[in-house]
């Protein structure tokens, strides 16, 4: 840590305080820019739509009403089709929880590979797998959307499932990698010596001190996963959509009475879990995303 | 035969994502490239016509718009981000009470799905009943902000919600920096009697060097992938004032069912992405293996 707090201001008592609250003040308007657009999608969430238009945005309630709630949930229209979120948030849950798990078994497995059991060509692979990871996926639909269809599993879940495990192999490999590499050498090398083999040693030494890193991977997973649109939309039709294309059709769509409460109960339940997963996990979320940019 | 498996083992475990990713991300590419070169429309052709699709890209005024909001858009986005993320990250690391609660509120925007972030702001920025009436509510009768339904000031709505969503990010890959900093150098030039702001500029700042290139990495990645966010506030309009690459390739693609232009929106896409992302990576690979 850098302490400079020392040096400011010393032997001016009165100053030194007057900074420090002024601190505290700045540091407390930046929180309330963060918190206002969450404070505004709950309190508008659970207005009356009359409410909404006689009152002002940054009001409480007058009067809590759930059935915006409700309605978002199990009603609100998605275009024709008028059943809420409700089906598009256990699309989401099939799609998510398959692909999560399938991609960081595969990110494991190859990792250990890259980081201990080095090969000729190992670093290559592991180069072309993490520009991978940076490719705008604009560049691959056109030719998925094709694949999908000759592999039979266009606009279904499983398809999607495919895609997401396929372009996130990347980084979930990236992640064990860089977590392996500081596992030292000799301990596989031991190992070896003692007549274990590939996997043996996968389960015996490395699996059980990797919950950290399972972590980070489930939760990037998950959150890319849960939050991603552009697959979704473009691989999906009406019925497997993912909860992310069910939000935006709601709030899109141009027909009937713009319900401002039940969009914004709407967007809260989409980002529900993921919001969870980070108050709960946090610590490990922000090692995912600082481990794509940062040199592990 | 088993000892041969035992010795091939990590190479057949390697062997399923090496085909997929050479597959589904370089054979893809390869494609969407070869369609780029052709007159394909509704449906691929694969007879090689040369650069037309390109030239009808480049003349073409939606992309120019595109590309122009992709520049006002990504610098806005890059630079304001930057400079708040690395703004809080000092504030914070002034061994502040509460650092943790401060932090987890900052960077909760980034668990959000950008369509989330956009319904947000969306409404937020609603002429009508969002912030103009609030500040019209406070005695300011004439004031008027209809960024979001305004052909000229539409992406800079796109720029204050990414803006949101990302700089708690940014805040917290500096405050990691500022916490490697070596603290024998500082308190040298504490004993030294320099100034705070002086060490900051002359010590802290400069030896982050490369936390400001990943920042910048990241976000300009963001920036050129930035989809969501456009279509969840704006959809692209009014008109498409607002269109971005991104949403420029899907129109293409999806809607008006023109793969030449999708496919060659795409390849351009992937060539700014690449200029910016491959001397970077060439870098840290490079440096990793030594």
């Amino acid at each position: 840590m850098t302490d400079l707090s020392a040096t400011q201001g010393a032997g001016r008592p009165w100053g030194r305080i007057a900074l420090r609250w002024g601190l505290y003040v700045l540091l407390g308007l930046f929180a309330l820019y963060y918190l206002i657009p969450l404070f505004v999608m709950v309190t508008t969430s659970l207005k009356s739509l009359e409410e909404i238009r006689s009152g002002s945005l940054i009001a409480l309630p007058r009067e809590v009403t759930f059935d915006a709630w409700t309605k978002a949930w199990a009603n609100a229209c998605t275009g024709i089709q008028c059943e809420g979120l409700r089906p598009y948030f256990w699309n989401s849950v099939f799609m998510a929880v398959p692909a999560v798990m399938i991609s960081t078994v595969v990110g494991a497995m190859n990792g250990y590979v890259v980081a201990q059991w080095r090969f000729r060509g190992a670093n290559v692979i592991f180069s072309l797998l993490l520009f991978g990871c940076f490719i705008p996926f604009q560049v691959v639909l056109l030719p998925m959307a094709k694949m999908l269809g000759i592999l039979g599993v266009a606009g279904t879940i499983p398809g999607l499932i495919m895609v997401h495990v396929i372009y996130g192999i990347g980084f979930t490999t990236l992640f064990f990698r860089n977590y392996y590499v500081t596992i030292p050498v000799e301990l596989v090398k031991a190992a070896k010596i003692d007549g274990a083999g590939f996997f043996r040693i996968f389960f015996s030494i490395f699996l059980p001190l990797s919950l950290p890193i399972i972590v980070v991977s489930v939760i990037w997973q998950f959150t890319q996963i849960w939050n991603d649109f552009l697959f979704g939309v473009s691989f999906s039709q009406a019925g497997t959509q993912p909860i992310t294309v069910a939000l935006n059709n709601i709030v899109n769509s141009t027909t009937g009475v713009k319900e401002y409460n039940v969009d914004m109960a709407a967007a809260i339940i989409a980002a529900l879990p993921t919001l969870v997963v980070y108050v709960v996990a946090g610590k490990y979320f922000i090692r995912g995303l600082t481990a794509g940019s940062v040199k592990g | 035969m088993t000892l041969w498996l035992e010795r091939h083992v990590p190479k057949l475990v390697l062997a399923p994502s090496f085909a997929a990713i050479l597959l589904f991300v370089y054979g893809f590419i390869a494609w969407t490239g070869w369609i780029s070169l052709t007159k394909s429309r509704l449906m691929p052709k694969y007879d090689i016509e040369g650069v037309q699709q390109y030239t009808r890209l480049f003349a073409a005024p939606r992309w120019d718009v595109a590309m122009n909001n992709l520049y006002i858009f990504g610098a806005l986005f890059i630079v304001i981000a930057m400079v708040l993320g690395l703004g809080l990250a000092i504030l914070l690391d002034q061994k502040i009470r509460a650092e943790g609660v401060l932090r987890t509120i900052y960077l909760y925007p980034m668990a959000l799905s950008m369509i989330v972030t956009g319904t947000a702001w969306k409404w937020i920025l609603n002429p009508g009943l969002g912030l103009e009436k609030v500040v019209q509510g406070w005695g300011f009768e004439n004031f008027k902000f209809d960024w979001l339904v305004n052909t000229d000031y539409a992406i800079y709505t796109i720029v204050i919600a990414a803006v949101w969503q990302s700089s708690g990010f940014v805040m917290a890959l500096f405050l990691a920096g500022l916490r490697s900093v070596d603290t024998e150098i500082i308190k040298a030039a504490q004993v030294d009697g320099i100034p705070t702001h002086r060490i900051y500029t002359a010590i802290i700042i400069p030896s982050m060097a490369p936390i400001f290139l990943s920042a910048f990495i990241v976000l300009s990645h963001l920036a050129i992938k930035s989809f969501d966010l456009v279509i969840a506030m704006t959809n692209g309009g009014p008109g498409y004032a607002t269109d971005l690459p991104a949403t420029y390739m899907y129109a293409m693609a999806f809607s008006r069912g023109d793969l030449g232009q999708a496919a060659s929106s795409a390849m351009i896409m992937m060539l700014v992405v690449f200029t910016i992302v491959v001397p970077y990576l060439y870098s840290e690979l490079r440096t990793r293996n030594d």
